[in-house]
């Protein structure tokens, strides 16, 4: 059964179309990945899913019609966006980061034993508790850019880029982390990453687009043994 | 030395008004990210709301409450139905529509209650204390005592409270904060509606001493603006120490330098707001904005 699923979605920024007609699916406890060179429309596919940018087509989570609706709105269904760049509250402390992450939820008990869960996941964090997110360093603000969007417990999670900017040992670490949400918490994933290495050791299908369309999709295990996904993304 | 006090705590009082202005520019400031010209309007407005009642007979302080509750849908109405229609546009356009409401509100106003100065009642005895020689009027302590106690108040919410942190989030980014599920929309009404019960506390404390008419906070605004400005714009903190160094400044320059006396008073904040920027742009609390690459 797909969790969210989006058939023939069309996106563009004012007369540009970016995508042409994307259809893909994430299944329950699944994670999916979109790779592709820059300006391909990875981007623009997951700000399709969270109603940042108006789009047509077909977009439904857990059986329910998405498109159009306001991206808090969607955010509330539990669809959980890490965007690309910076996706901290900058002025706000690291801890109120993760309460901000928490906004929707009612349980007392839950969130903070879920901010625990956080710090001890991203120990970096747990250091800079009270910290502004603007003082972090990049490695830091993508661990609480993940760290924030877990805390609304959603049912997925669309990561955009998470290893942007950063050292590859850095990047790792972030992988590391979002590995184990993936295991531990059994949260949904849609990663988009230029690195596809990365991608890999947590999705388990992908699709590649070229300039708004889908070239090639698969398993991973498909994927990985194509030349043209190796030469283009995992470097030879 | 019993004058000098005096004329401190004079400065003080009528500071807390500006103050009081200024915070709700401030806040309006930080949730949209623009200088709303009509908050004093909006807060006169208001205030002839508490002086409508009164005159048909409601005590004051319930007046004030009803006031106050018109205030925070009149807010959220203005930031829902004029301000949001200028989202994702030039925020200059923005704030020449909001000059447009304070003509606008002072107009409606006028035509209400026309333009002639009419008597509020005063929330404070007109007496003056005796503390140890210096004769403070209640008034002026109580107006400092109200600012003191709506920036507890104001504190307790952004940092105890999860609307409070709510705020602080929409402030700092909305578009992040939205993909946190926060309700950005509503959260900005309320940031207007909670701005506008601010000005009218400058409001309903100013009129029992200037009288209440359309163009009461006129002047008032323009030294709110300045604290505003003088604090760092997005600072509450700063926006009302420097209303109180405004108030105090201004207080003491009319009664001790002869040449400029009580006409020419007004001057000495502007000087000082000119100092003062020119040695740090950024305002007495604001942050240098810095860009990463």
């Amino acid at each position: 059964m797909s969790l969210l699923e989006l058939e023939d979605v069309t996106a563009s920024y004012g007369f540009a179309p970016v995508l042409h007609g994307v259809s893909f699916h994430l299944g329950v406890n699944d994670a999916a990945g979109i790779l592709g060179a820059n300006g391909a429309g990875k981007t623009t596919t997951l700000r399709a899913i969270s109603g940042m940018v108006p789009a047509t087509g077909r977009i439904r989570f857990d059986g329910t019609d998405i498109l159009g609706m306001s991206p808090d709105k969607i955010a509330r269904m539990g669809i959980a966006h890490v965007p690309e760049g910076r996706g901290t509250l900058g002025d706000l402390t690291v801890r109120d980061n993760l309460r901000v992450g928490a906004y929707t939820r009612r349980d007392r008990k839950g969130v903070a034993e879920d901010i625990d869960y956080c710090l001890e996941l991203f120990p970096n964090l747990q250091r800079r508790i009270g910290s502004n997110a603007s003082a972090l360093s990049g490695g830091e603000q993508q661990m609480l850019a993940v760290a924030r969007a877990f805390m609304a417990k959603p049912r997925v999670i669309l990561l955009d880029e998470a290893s942007l900017g950063l050292a590859p040992s850095t990047a790792r670490r972030v992988y590391d982390a979002i590995r184990r949400l993936r295991s531990e918490a059994g949260v949904s994933m849609v990663v988009v990453e230029q690195n596809a290495a990365l991608a890999f050791s947590v999705v388990s299908h992908a699709i590649v687009l070229e300039t708004g369309r889908i070239s090639i999709e698969g398993s991973k295990e498909k994927l990985m043994g194509m030349d043209e996904v190796r030469r283009a993304y995992l470097g030879g | 030395m019993a004058y000098f006090i005096q004329l401190v705590v004079e400065g003080f009082a009528t500071g807390s008004i500006y103050g009081a202005l200024a915070l709700a520019i401030v806040l309006v400031k930080r949730a949209t990210g623009l200088v709303n010209f009509a908050q004093g309007a909006m807060a006169v407005l208001a205030t002839f709301v508490a002086f409508g009642l009164t005159q048909a007979g409601v005590p004051l302080i319930l007046a004030m409450a009803v006031a106050f509750a018109f205030a925070f849908a009149f807010g959220a109405g203005v930031e829902r139905f004029v301000v949001r229609r200028f989202e994702g546009g030039d925020p200059d356009t923005a704030v020449v529509a909001t000059i447009g409401l304070l003509v606008f509100i002072t107009g409606v106003a006028a035509l209400i209650w026309g333009y002639e100065p009419r008597q509020f009642p005063s929330l404070f005895p007109l007496q003056s204390i005796d503390i140890f020689g210096v004769f403070v009027s209640v008034r002026s302590l109580g107006t400092i005592i109200v600012l003191v106690v709506v920036m507890v108040l104001l504190q307790t919410l952004f940092r105890l409270t999860k609307l409070g942190l709510a705020m602080r989030a929409v402030a700092d980014n909305p578009q992040s904060a939205a993909l946190s599920g926060l309700p950005v929309s509503r959260l900005l009404m309320v940031g207007w509606g909670l701005a506008a019960i601010l000005g009218t506390v400058a409001g309903v404390l100013v009129a029992p001493q200037l009288f209440i008419s359309p163009g009461m906070l006129d002047f008032a605004l323009v030294y709110a603006l300045a604290a505003a400005i003088l604090g760092g714009l997005d600072s509450p903190i700063g926006a009302v120490v420097a209303a109180w160094f405004i108030g105090v400044v201004e207080n003491l320059a009319a009664a001790y330098i002869d040449v400029i006396g009580n006409d020419l008073k007004i001057i000495v904040p502007f000087l000082a707001m000119l100092i003062i920027l020119i040695v740090r742009p950024e305002g007495l609390f604001g942050r240098k904005v810095v860009v990463r690459v």
